[in-house]
């Protein structure tokens, strides 16, 4: 199987492919749409800041290689905020790949970003075959997804959110798989056996 | 709801771990990587692993060793210890870390943290502080509480956020190595006026400290040694502990 990892300018791709290599499987880090269009498997993280993100993307035409791939993607953290229509986090027009907006956790009471193991709930779809309801995974964000159709798991955070969706071949979860010990570990087997 | 976080630390000089353990059944106590692994097994919320090598390659052993944990390890983790320049973080983060915990040289340059925040994001900008009660109040020491500074404990932390700093680890020099509780005054102090998160260090000695220094201190985090390193306090233990007090942690 071949796995290929998005190469932009907001990756923590280390922990990606580290966390890939212990289920036996080996990724390549790519810039290239050819290269990813290749994949069985593409991985989209990220870490970092939603505009300069989505600058660095279309610069190289890679929104729009992203945006055609037929094959599973898994979006990870910013990389399932890019799927969305757009981010407050400076006004980013974002992929569009789902209608849904990516709002600022509000001031006030909370401390953001959210960050550390929360649960996760609702949980439908391939991605979340074998995990419980309430299981804990690792998060780092200051922004979160709004609610819609798309959503196949929701978190809490003052608020809720969707903390995981579905849409036709592209998956995303907010939380970090690669860091969220055996429960991620599972939803990163599950979204290679997609 | 958000758990609290236990995070065991482990000090490392030359790729090994400095303090014994009296883990059974590790075949190299020394080892980092399998020691991190024993942890994270155990249900370790994360790792931080301070670096006390004093060598001139002491940024190769570090990347090495990150390399090597990083492979291993399915949890976050921390890395800190002598990080002084952009290029020492971009070094920890590209051979696996999650974040950095920076020291003195965010006293000394306090945009240190900026330039960290701004190429890495705030989420790995760990601002450690190590805090001591003098007559004038909770002051700022560096050099692990050896030089001290005219800096107010609390009002640093607040500086070291707006600088860019995304969570605190806040450590009391004397607290530290009594195991007679954390300092819960002070954290609670910064914790609640802060817009970060804030991991309380120095002075466990018991689980009941863990419980209160997350209830009293507010905590986000409590780290904490020698109580795990010599299986005086069992993790899974803790944390059924910590669930029956009715505090949120991760089992």
């Amino acid at each position: 199987m071949k796995v290929a990892i998005v190469r932009y300018n907001a990756g923590n791709t280390a922990s990606v492919v580290n966390a890939l290599g212990r289920l036996g499987v080996e990724s390549v880090l790519t810039d290239s749409a050819e290269e990813l269009q290749a994949a069985d498997k593409v991985i989209f993280p990220g870490v970092g800041e939603a505009s300069s993100a989505m600058r660095f993307l279309k610069a190289r035409g890679l929104d729009e290689a992203i945006r055609g791939l037929r094959q599973p993607v898994l979006g990870i953290c910013l990389g399932m905020q890019l799927m969305c229509a757009s981010s407050e986090e400076n006004e980013a027009e974002c992929l569009g790949i789902v209608p849904l907006r990516v709002r600022r956790f509000p001031a006030g009471g909370l401390k953001v970003p959210h960050m550390g193991w929360n649960t996760i709930s609702n949980l439908k779809g391939k991605l979340f075959a074998g995990i419980e309801e309430a299981a804990y995974v690792y998060f780092v964000h200051g922004y979160y997804v709004e609610s819609g159709p798309e959503a196949v798991a929701y978190s809490t955070y003052g608020l809720g959110f969707t903390t995981a969706l579905e849409y036709e071949n592209f998956h995303a979860v907010q939380f970090h798989p690669e860091r969220s010990g055996a429960v991620g570990e599972r939803i990163l087997k599950n979204f290679l056996k997609l | 709801m958000l758990a609290k976080r236990i995070i065991p630390c482990l000090d490392v000089k030359d790729g090994r771990t400095v303090k014994g353990t009296n883990f059974i059944g590790l075949r190299d106590a020394g080892d980092p990587v399998e020691l991190a692994a024993r942890y994270s097994d155990e249900g370790a919320d994360e790792l931080v692993f301070l670096d006390i090598t004093a060598t001139n390659d002491k940024r190769k052993t570090l990347a090495e060793l990150v390399r090597r944990v990083g492979k291993e390890i399915n949890i976050p983790f921390t890395v800190g210890g002598g990080i002084s320049e952009v290029d020492d973080i971009a070094a920890m983060l590209d051979a696996g870390a999650d974040k950095v915990s920076i020291n003195t040289a965010a006293v000394r340059d306090p945009h240190l943290l900026t330039r960290a925040a701004e190429n890495f994001g705030s989420q790995c900008v760990v601002l450690a502080i190590d805090a001591k009660q003098t007559e004038a109040g909770w002051r700022v020491f560096l050099n692990g509480g050896r030089i001290a500074t005219e800096l107010d404990a609390s009002e640093w932390a607040k500086q070291g956020e707006e600088f860019g700093a995304g969570e605190i680890l806040l450590t009391s020099m004397n607290a530290d190595g009594t195991k007679g509780g954390f300092e819960n005054g002070l954290t609670r102090q910064i914790s609640t006026s802060a817009g970060i998160p804030v991991i309380a260090s120095g002075g466990a000695g018991s689980i009941d400290d863990f419980a209160d220094v997350f209830l009293a201190g507010h905590a986000d985090a409590a780290l904490a040694a020698s109580v795990f390193h010599f299986g005086e306090i069992g993790i899974p233990d803790l944390k059924s502990f910590l669930r029956m007090r009715g505090i949120a942690v991760r089992i």
